[in-house]
């Protein structure tokens, strides 16, 4: 798999969104986010791996499930070869094992390095086996969630996954195990429609665009989504996410969620006051 | 702080007792939700929207830890300043509210943690925006429903306990109030106006109501009183959440050892019962 050391590093990055000139260095000490107006980058697996959980840990699974082309469509198993030699991933997702400030869980990330982070057959079957697999293991579960959506070259194969995820999802909360869901930059399509909007709790990053139907897709309806839409802040107002985050305060609330699924009390939590008080965010009614 | 004078006996037996404790209920320095969230839990993270339709600033509901202790918190925020108040609705909960509490208690539920309601509303919206959404229906849909959560569940009325609003979340193992909240069916105003088309008897609707907590301890309709500093919970937020921490943890470790099954058939024997005339008993 692809590491952090392999991805091309430039000694400068532009931010997209306000066009700044940022030091790489020092942009990856902000966790990716730009300094100036807040961007967040969009994280290549192995970053997000590294900012997340604890150095080391992640054992990943399933990272051998061969290549499918269940339509036998149009250069797409080229595609997907390419892919895999360009990224050094198996797919669109990793999922795996880990450990956040110590405490064991399963982790799915997606990739949109690799086709667009789009969702036929083995991203679909990953997720599965993950949360089969944590519940035989009785772990909790987080994936990061990043998509274009529906792998179109697997069809309906690749609609079939939104099912077959969905009912993996529903068998770990039949287990009583918990499922985080963060959603990032960009999340579209069949993957909001399943797993992505099942969380017990859902996360989405700061400005992250998502829904339903991708931007290409409502182009040609010809009809016209208002600006902003669909974006991760639109999601909160209407009651789709239950924390609106930026990254650098996210594997602190992934820590002390995970304590508290577990029912354990997570450390450095004094009485009340301040450390707690940080969290509140916006729910605060101090003026 | 308080110019409300406060009888030295727990008792409200006057009309102007009764009334006195609405008065402090809604004393506008009252610790709301919020200010005991602040001094009795840790680690607090609150959850937002009910996954329908938006998320309504009326019903704060998170996961959160008392002393160590893993436990889903719901409860009615009203907001202090202006600004506040809008964006809280006056703590009065629209549909969104109701079913954003019952979607975090499933949470809780679902990994077999107990849960915490704070009740402190005077009653929940009624506005052609609840009308629209189902305000009936989820309140309704939320005290059937919590029945059947096979965790504990405890309920503090900290302020005022208006009605639908506040039994939309207040179906538990053991129901509490501080000393002057009040729980009642309507407000006295709305009371007198109702019944004597005058709502400055509102005193007289107050006694007649036997909304005190002392009232509701006899009823059978609470377990017990959680008494507070000084002339009131508003002199000393620190102690009054001190207060609240203590019953609540007392609760939930009576509580703890309860078997699901059993817990969930007393629940609804605790509410079947309520009222019965003894000749039945």
């Amino acid at each position: 798999m692809t590491t952090v050391d392999d991805i091309p590093s430039n000694l400068w990055e532009e931010c997209p969104l306000c066009h700044q000139l940022l030091y790489t260095r020092a942009l990856e000490k902000e966790l990716w986010v730009c300094p100036k107006c807040g961007y967040h980058f969009r994280l290549h697996s192995a970053q997000r791996v590294q900012i997340t959980v604890d150095e080391g840990s992640f054992i990943p699974w399933d990272n051998d499930l061969p290549l499918v082309d269940p339509l036998q469509f149009p250069g797409y198993r080229e595609k997907v070869q390419q892919a895999r030699e360009k990224t050094g991933l198996n797919e669109a997702v990793v999922t795996g094992r880990a450990t956040l400030a110590g405490i064991p869980l399963g982790l799915g990330i997606m990739d949109l390095a690799f086709i667009g982070g789009s969702m036929g057959w083995i991203v679909g079957e990953k997720i599965a086996r993950l949360m089969e697999r944590c519940v035989a293991d009785q772990l909790p579960v987080v994936v990061f969630c990043a998509s274009g959506g529906a792998r179109m070259q697997e069809s309906l194969i690749s609609l079939m996954q939104m099912p077959k995820t969905s009912g993996a999802v529903g068998k770990l909360g039949e287990a009583g195990l918990p499922y985080i869901g963060v959603l990032t930059d960009p999340t579209y399509g069949g993957v909001t429609a399943s797993y992505a909007f099942l969380g017990d709790v859902i996360i989405a990053e700061t400005g992250a665009a998502m829904g339903f139907a991708g931007p290409r897709v409502v182009e040609v309806t010809n009809l016209n989504l208002p600006r902003g839409v669909q974006t991760a802040e639109f999601q909160y107002e209407h009651g789709m996410i239950d924390i609106l985050i930026n990254r650098q305060q996210l594997r602190n609330t992934l820590r002390i969620l995970l304590h508290w699924f577990g029912g354990t009390r997570p450390e450095h939590s004094e009485n009340a006051g301040a450390s707690s008080t940080a969290l509140l965010g916006e729910m605060t009614d101090h003026e | 702080m308080s110019k409300i004078h406060i009888p030295p006996s727990s008792e409200a037996s006057s009309e102007q007792d009764a009334q006195q404790q609405v008065e402090l209920a809604r004393h506008p320095q009252r610790p709301y939700t919020l200010d005991y969230l602040d001094r009795m839990v840790t680690d607090f993270v609150e959850l937002h929207g009910d996954r329908r339709y938006g998320d309504d600033g009326a019903i704060v509901a998170g996961l959160g830890f008392i002393q160590g202790y893993p436990v889903a918190i719901i409860g009615h925020q009203k907001g202090r300043s202006a600004s506040q108040r809008r964006r809280r609705n006056f703590g009065m909960a629209r549909a969104e509210g109701y079913r954003k509490a019952m979607r975090v208690m499933r949470i809780a539920a679902k990994v077999g943690h107990p849960i915490l309601t704070l009740i402190d509303t005077p009653g929940a919206d009624c506005l052609e925006q609840s009308e629209s959404r189902g305000i009936s229906e989820a309140i309704a849909a939320n005290q059937r429903d919590m029945f059947t959560l096979p965790v504990p569940i405890v309920v503090v009325v900290i302020g005022e306990g208006g009605s639908g609003g506040a039994i939309g979340i207040g179906v538990g193992d053991r129901i509490m109030m501080l000393e002057h909240s009040y729980y009642s069916v309507i407000a006295p105003e709305s009371c007198a106006a109702i019944l004597w088309r005058d709502s400055s008897r509102n005193e007289e609707a107050a006694s007649a109501l036997k909304l005190t907590a002392p009232d509701a301890l006899n009823l059978g309709v609470i377990d017990s009183i959680i008494s507070e500093p000084g002339e009131g919970a508003h002199t000393d937020y620190g102690q009054a959440a001190n207060l609240v921490k203590e019953a609540v943890l007392g609760a939930l470790t009576e509580l703890g050892d309860i078997p699901p099954a059993e817990l969930m058939a007393a629940r609804y024997e605790k509410f079947r019962k309520m009222g019965q005339p003894k000749e039945l008993q």
